[in-house]
């Protein structure tokens, strides 16, 4: 199983290195709090599972969010019911999201292109109104799915006498708050990291890629793409279950909002904006707009004057009130700006431009040398 | 059953909004080929020219009164609009059917965003995958979205409806059934005629002229019409002026309905969206179709009858049905075969 490629096998070292030492070298962006830290973990695992289904695939799911509130919610419930151990709360959010993702995809795949992408979304919004709406005994409709001091807690109270304050997920003593619960979000990241990497070079994820660049032709070489495709959806599905999991770990409050479709937008958002199709891109993408959410969003006019302060006043003025609709409130701006600028001049993302960039400086290097070779034929 | 043609006339109007946006999202689709999440936007951004409109058309000279004082004893303000003073009788009128009024500022603006979205962004993404088309004008949504928000601010704001449209119509007398049974908002019947009006006139303008007959060709064979030596590129581009004009006039009218905030665009996207799935991709009479089907089938579902018997359906019934078409008949109810049919 550990047997990959020596390739694979750097990336992922790196990788690890990286995210460990996170709470380090994020210090000097001012994004070293734990929240944000847990955030920046989750959100990545969520980028990578949807990457598995639309960079290797190509299909087009907006109904992700629903899978992360199942998720959320399934972890909620085991945390209420049974247990604050987030071990046990991640595998109930595994498999109630790997049926939901089952049913869900299972009549979703019939339909490719557009006709899925509409589809999931339909799915989606019906999941939403109705966590809204009628579901509510299990969602708590807006006010959102809390701990309260009267949960039965059945195995926990084995053990230990109820608290009189509202108890906080352990596993087994060590809280999922603060620093510890970033490094157990941490390793579940690299953990789905590592299997992400395990199917992108498997011949299921061969198959995979396959069926992106021409569907039929899979189909007339005798592949039956449907159970593949069913099987990489439930598999992505499971991650955005395990990341809505998590985001309730670490904050035990599960409310519909997560599964809006606005927020499965967000997520392609990250993915395209990294780089589709990618191992790394997803996160990275998935990392720069939770920070621009985080930092950008604090930021106000004060902030600005700080910032431009070296400019001469009535000229500051100006350029504080215009760049104070790209901050704060009009963050979102931004990144719909950013965003079409992606797609139009950069369809691969960020990883794309990182690519370009180093052939360009390979391609000065191997035109110098041929000019000079031509150069040198030119005087012969 | 009173009930239930009560029910029939509520979702007639809003019909007549999702057929108008989906026929939008069909023209567009028809000649460019393009998937055009922006369309939302552009809905709210015709609703933000009433706001705009009624912004400009009330603002108020103030002069304090040198004889009489306030009740809190400073001189007394006295506040009249520019539009009065410079008008007089017909400036009140402009006030007071503001929003008829701000469908002649929309046309113009509208037009000329279309036109300017199409020309600078849109083209480059004919070719290109449906995913990526979704992708860009779903990002053009958010920044047109957060625009307005920086403009306008994120609350929601009401429109006045003309005082001769205020109150409700009695229908029932109409046809001969008693006073006060069927009794139905003025404004909304309005709305319900104008939509029609504005569907009437996009098909008869495909219809009945040449300009029409050689988009609707296009439509059909494009490089055909091409090589006969038309331009028919620009004549696409004028189309999606013309939708994002027919999006802009339904937002316009649909203000005194629902005070309009910034998120209105994509709330009605995702509807209309599933409105021209339902009625098929490119088929026009399929677009008015499903608007006016699934605005009906969503106020029925909303009748307490029904919600007691499945609970939660009004929520859910038009993605319902959308699923269903899909699965059972994925050209919808009126498209043409072959076109994106798998």
């Amino acid at each position: 199983m550990f047997n990959i490629p020596k390739k694979d096998a750097i990336t992922f070292v790196l990788f690890a290195i990286v995210v460990l030492t996170m709470p380090i070298w994020l210090t000097p962006f001012g994004a070293s709090y734990p929240a944000l830290l847990q955030k920046f973990a989750i959100y990545a695992l969520l980028a990578v599972g949807y990457n598995l289904l639309f960079g290797l695939t190509g299909y087009l799911s907006f109904g992700h969010a629903a899978f992360l509130g199942v998720g959320s919610y399934a972890a909620v419930w085991s945390f209420k019911l049974l247990s604050m151990n987030p071990v046990l709360a991640l595998s109930f959010a595994i498999l109630f999201s790997g049926i939901f993702a089952l049913a869900i995809g299972y009549i979703s795949l019939r339909r490719s292109g557009i006709y899925f992408s509409i589809l999931t979304l339909a799915f989606a919004q019906m999941s939403y109104k109705l966590a809204y709406s009628v579901l509510s005994p299990i969602t708590h409709g807006e006010t959102g799915l809390q701990l309260t001091l009267q949960d039965p807690r059945a195995i926990d109270l084995m053990f230990i006498e109820r608290g009189s304050s509202l108890p906080t997920s352990n596993l087994f003593g060590i809280s999922m708050s603060g620093y510890s619960g970033f490094y157990f979000t941490a390793i579940i990241l690299l953990i789905g990291f590592f299997i992400a990497q395990k199917i992108t070079s498997s011949p299921f994820g061969m198959m995979l890629k396959g069926i992106k660049s021409n569907e039929n032709r899979m189909n007339y070489t005798g592949f039956n793409t449907k159970p593949y495709m069913l099987t990489v959806f439930v598999i992505s599905g499971i991650y955005a279950g395990v990341a809505g999991g998590l985001l309730s770990i670490t904050d035990p409050l599960a409310g519909a909002e997560r599964m809006q479709w606005t927020a499965s937008g967000e997520l392609v958002l990250m993915t395209i904006l990294g780089g589709v199709g990618t191992l790394i891109g997803p996160v990275i993408g998935a990392w720069l707009i939770k920070y621009f959410e985080n930092i950008f969003s604090a930021w106000n006019e004060s902030v600005l004057h700080g910032f431009f302060a070296f400019l001469p006043d009535g000229f500051e003025d100006i350029v504080v009130t215009i760049s104070s609709k790209f901050v704060g409130e009009g963050w979102h701006l931004t990144l719909g700006l950013m965003f079409v600028l992606v797609v139009v001049f950069l369809p691969g993302g960020i990883m794309e431009g990182a690519r370009r960039i180093g052939t360009m400086f390979k391609n000065n290097k191997d035109k110098k040398t041929k000019q000079s070779s031509d150069s040198e034929k030119g005087e012969g | 059953m009173d009930a239930l043609i009560l029910q029939v006339l509520n979702g007639l109007d809003k019909g007549g909004a999702y057929a108008l946006i989906a026929l939008g999202l069909t023209l567009v689709f028809g000649t460019l080929g393009v998937v055009n999440f922006a369309h939302g936007a552009l809905f709210m951004l015709g609703a933000f020219c009433a706001v705009t409109f009624k912004k400009i058309i009330t603002l108020e000279q103030i002069v304090l009164s040198k004889t009489e004082l306030s009740p809190w004893g400073t001189p007394l303000e006295i506040r009249t609009p520019y539009a009065q003073q410079w008008f007089g009788d017909f400036g009140n009128v402009l006030i007071e059917y503001s929003v008829p009024f701000s469908l002649l500022l929309a046309i113009p603006v509208m037009l000329f965003i279309g036109i300017a979205m199409e020309r600078g962004i849109i083209k480059h993404f004919y070719k290109r995958p449906h995913a990526e088309q979704i992708l860009v004008t779903f990002g053009l949504a958010i920044v047109l979205q957060e625009i307005v928000k920086a403009f306008f601010g994120a609350n929601p704001n009401p429109q006045p409806i003309p005082q001769i449209f205020m109150g409700a119509a009695d229908l029932g007398v109409m046809v001969g059934m008693a006073e006060n049974v069927i009794t139905y908002p003025k404004w909304r019947l309005v709305y319900l005629f104008f939509s029609l009006g504005v569907i009437a006139a996009v098909f008869a303008f495909l219809r009945f002229t040449t300009f029409g007959l050689v988009v609707r060709a296009g439509m059909s064979d494009r490089e055909t019409v091409s090589m006969l030596g038309i331009n028919i590129d620009k004549r696409f581009t004028i189309m999606f002026g013309i939708a994002a004009v027919v999006a802009g006039l339904a937002g316009v009218m649909y203000t005194p309905i629902l005070p309009p905030d910034y998120t209105l665009g994509m709330d009605f996207l995702v509807l209309s969206f599933i409105v021209v799935v339902v009625g098929g991709m490119g088929s026009l009479p399929g677009a008015v179709l499903a608007g006016f089907m699934l605005g009906v089938v969503q106020s029925l579902a909303s009748m307490t009858e029904v919600k007691d018997i499945i609970p939660g359906i009004d929520q859910i019934i038009i993605y319902l049905i959308a699923v269903i078409i899909l699965l059972v008949r994925p050209r919808g109810l009126l498209g043409k075969r072959g076109v994106m049919e798998n």
